[in-house]
């Protein structure tokens, strides 16, 4: 029993660099499976809507009549149902997480504009 | 009768990382009673599961607790397993106990950090985080989530771990290991932490059992069980003892936990060298859940049951979820009583509160 045996431990890491990262300058690469965002490609959807029918949240919402396709970052909880059963295999999972938003916004696209509404096509990590 | 004055703790409260009440009836500094009341996160995630359809409550009922949230999935998947009468392949129950004792890990490294904040510990705190960091990333490259590992469903698991990662995983075990092996030491010999935890809250083993304390609270107080040892999972199949401590105080709670860690990273090692080949998951295309069923686990603050029962429809009929800290209270409130105003926090983290599961 010690009062200081805590002092070996702290002294070697006030020597080595911080485990921590200086974060908005270095950040680390997300692994392979990291759930980061869900990534849609319009041109080979069928707009069937299942993954809005199997979307937990709500955050995917499909339209057949409108041909139109669009997700709410905020509310999707990345359980990868979508991805799952889509059967055209349009909606991947990246590994990259989405940027942060300041406003709520949905990523909404047409199929006969294939760019999305949102000028944030990819993230910007 | 003395004058008893009344102390309100929490709900919020910095010790405190979620929200429970007591109210503290103190003689001078000395606790004479204490009344817990509980409510504040309640989200009817009960009600929720008699709304969805049974393969997607499986995310829900991972999302029912950050910490222990494999274990829910994994409750939940094994209640609808059985329900179907799915044999789930070896593979997939190897890599689910993997994961479950993780779990575990991460969970009680928070929780040796939030209790070396309790009691004024902080670098302690800052170094038990650091090695939980450590394991995160560790679950992060498995499975693809940091706390919502995401990777159980119905029928089996998700994705498949490669051989490579596997072996990557038992090397970073071991610096995981060294790294905790420094920090344990401190916990197990330090006089800050002894002066805190040794004699504090003491419970014999018979009130532990006659109030129904479960997990690490129960085996503190000397009394081996441990819902493990019903074998599910590849539990059965793995060399293992409960860890059991004698003295029933703070400090025996810690070292049961520290133990556990310990025992844990056995248990990953033990499932790498045992992993079987082949599927991981089956398909029940077009079944649908019918009877009831009541499933054990346990999770890193004790033993959790699952009740649920299920009339043939793409829904459960009623889904019961009963959490370790639940059970924990009764104890707890035996606990504080008759112990010093300063030593309520320590007392309280020992249980290891986990709001959000008592809640649902």
């Amino acid at each position: 029993m010690s009062w200081f045996s805590i002092s070996a431990l702290v002294t070697r890491s006030a020597l080595h660099r911080p485990v921590t990262r200086l974060y908005p300058f270095e950040r680390r690469t997300p692994y392979a499976k990291t759930r980061g965002h869900i990534e849609f490609k319009i041109n080979d959807c069928t707009f069937c809507t299942v993954c809005a029918v199997k979307c937990p949240t709500g955050a995917i919402v499909a339209s057949k009549q409108d041909k139109t396709w669009a997700i709410d970052h905020s509310l999707c909880i990345l359980c990868g149902n979508c991805v799952h059963d889509c059967r055209e295999g349009c909606i991947t999972q990246c590994n990259e997480p989405w940027p942060p938003m300041r406003t709520k916004e949905i990523v909404s696209f047409r199929q006969d504009f294939a760019t999305p509404s949102s000028s944030k096509t990819r993230p910007s990590v | 009768m003395a004058n008893t004055t009344i102390v309100p703790f929490g709900p919020q409260h910095p010790v405190l990382p979620e929200p429970i009440h007591l109210d503290l009836e103190l003689d001078d500094e000395r606790v004479v009673q204490a009344l817990p009341s509980i409510g504040y996160v309640h989200r009817g995630l009960e009600l929720l599961a008699e709304r969805h359809d049974f393969v997607e409550m499986a995310q829900v009922a991972e999302r029912i607790c950050g910490i222990c949230s494999f274990i829910h999935g994994q409750g939940y998947c094994q209640g609808i397993e059985h329900l179907l009468g799915l044999e789930v392949p070896p593979r997939a129950v190897y890599l689910r106990t993997v994961w479950a004792e993780m779990s575990r890990i991460q969970s009680h490294l928070l929780w040796l950090g939030l209790s070396a904040d309790a009691f004024g510990f902080e670098s302690l705190f800052q170094h038990s985080w650091r090695i939980r960091e450590m394991l995160v990333d560790i679950i992060e490259e498995t499975t693809g989530g940091r706390v919502i590992f995401g990777s159980c469903k119905v029928g089996g698991i998700r994705k498949d771990v490669d051989a490579e990662t596997l072996r990557r995983v038992g090397r970073r075990m071991n610096e995981i290991e060294a790294a905790f092996d420094e920090v344990a030491n401190i916990f197990r010999g330090d006089r800050t932490v002894k002066q805190r935890t040794v004699g504090v809250g003491v419970m014999s083993a018979e009130d532990a059992y006659a109030l129904g304390a479960v997990g690490p609270v129960l085996r503190a107080s000397g009394f081996a069980s441990d819902t493990r040892q019903l074998g599910y999972a590849a539990y059965g199949e793995l060399e293992w003892e409960p860890v059991v401590e004698q003295s029933g105080d703070c400090y025996a709670r810690c070292e049961v936990r520290l133990r556990e860690i310990s025992q844990s990273i056995d248990l990953i090692r033990q499932c790498l060298d045992r992993m079987p080949e082949g599927e991981i998951e089956v398909t029940f295309k077009g079944q649908r859940p019918k009877g009831e069923t009541m499933i054990r686990l346990e999770q890193p603050r004790g033993e959790v049951c699952y009740y649920m029962s299920a009339n043939g429809q793409k829904n459960l009929e009623r889904f019961r979820v009963r959490t370790p800290t639940f059970a924990n209270i009764a104890p707890l409130v035996h606990m504080l009583k008759g112990c010093d105003l300063a030593d309520v926090p320590v007392i309280v983290l020992t249980i290891d509160p986990c709001v959000s599961c008592t809640e649902r």
